[in-house]
């Protein structure tokens, strides 16, 4: 039991699992699944500098933090205690893609060659983390929400702007892995 | 329900700014109840296994986002896929059974209003998410499957969500 559990899960079981969060919390207290929000918090918590939008009370909303807290010991657990060493199975199409930059470890789930203290004093290493992060940052809060607030909370109660959302979320996305990203990488 | 999970009056007649709270965040909950700190122990425990799962499935891996936006796996289409299926089963049965939370209260549900934030943002978004891999959820779980360089992520993502409260008046929506 305890080698299937250490082997990747299949799509189906995560996505179920995944899908059952969003009765979890309704159930457990009325809340609303959704993660980028929490960003907000942080900033109402910690440098809300007069800006309206981080004026509430940010204290109402602390399940959150606990929430994704929760989320960091969850991933902690599953890679000290219910994985294996293997390396991370990947296109062999995009393993070769990847070679032409540089990049070739697939020890772990996100490749070394980008996602270290090292390479965040390069160009494109620098761009991948800090430039990134700010763009998810601002773009979640801009749209209101993220793939948990939006595709899958917003979508399992039907909204229509969580399925616009959704369909700008992969546009980026699209626009950036095929048509941005290369660029970035050669950097 | 213990009279005291009962929420004080002043609390009650606390104005609370509905507008801003509906259009940007998707925590509206107004419960009427207050309890202790560790009541949210319940939401760290849903967490641990959210992150269990993000983990166990590969859903933090920057190989597996790099894939679903190159047309190179199934895997990403299938975790949302099924998640919004669940999800929606589960919110047609809470509604049609009048379900409850633990607490006896009322489960309520928030309509969104469209804006054109979520087509730009979801674009700028979008962007970061094939950049850096990760969406806010995986960000936490990057971090705590060992990638500590990811704190500058998650750092310069708070800061991307400031400067957009600082702006927020300015940008079309």
């Amino acid at each position: 039991m305890l080698e299937i559990i250490k082997q990747p899960w299949p799509w189906y079981v995560a996505g179920a699992l995944i899908g059952l969060t969003v009765p979890a919390l309704l159930l457990l207290g009325n809340k609303h699944f959704g993660i980028s929000a929490n960003l907000r918090h942080a900033c109402a918590a910690c440098f809300p500098a007069n800006i309206s939008f981080f004026k509430y009370n940010w204290k109402k909303e602390v399940w959150n933090f606990f929430f994704a807290g929760g989320i960091l010991l969850g991933a902690f657990i599953a890679t000290q205690y219910l994985s294996t060493p293997a390396p991370v199975q990947v296109n062999a199409n995009l393993l070769a893609e990847l070679k032409n930059y540089g990049i070739t470890d697939h020890s772990t789930l996100l490749p070394k060659e980008l996602f270290s203290w090292e390479s965040l004093f390069t160009v494109r290493g620098f761009i991948s983390l800090v430039v990134g992060g700010f763009l998810v940052g601002f773009g979640t809060r801009y749209a209101g929400g993220c793939t948990s607030g939006h595709a899958i909370m917003g979508i399992s109660t039907l909204q229509v702007p969580s399925i616009i959302a959704t369909v700008s979320f992969m546009v980026g996305g699209f626009l950036m892995a095929n048509v941005i990203l290369p660029y970035i990488l050669s950097l | 329900m213990n009279p005291q999970d009962r929420v004080s009056e002043t609390e009650v007649l606390m104005p609370t700014d509905f507008e801003v709270r509906s259009l940007d965040t998707n925590c509206i909950n107004e419960s009427q109840l207050q309890h202790k700190w560790y009541h949210n122990l319940k939401y760290a425990v849903a967490g641990i296994v959210f992150g269990i799962v993000l983990t166990k499935a590969e859903i933090i891996s920057w190989f597996r986002i790099q894939e679903m936006f190159r047309l190179q796996s199934f895997h990403m289409y299938g975790v949302i896929g099924t998640a919004v299926v669940v999800g929606m089963l589960s919110v047609w049965l809470i509604k049609r059974f009048k379900v409850k939370t633990i607490y006896g209260e009322e489960i309520v549900f928030h309509p969104k209003k469209f804006n054109k934030g979520q087509i730009i943002g979801g674009l700028i978004f979008g962007l970061g998410w094939a950049l850096t891999g990760a969406c806010p959820g995986p960000l936490f779980a990057q971090i705590g499957a060992g990638f500590l360089v990811i704190l500058v992520v998650l750092a310069s993502a708070v800061a991307g969500t400031w400067v957009y409260g600082f702006f927020r008046d300015k940008l079309p929506h």
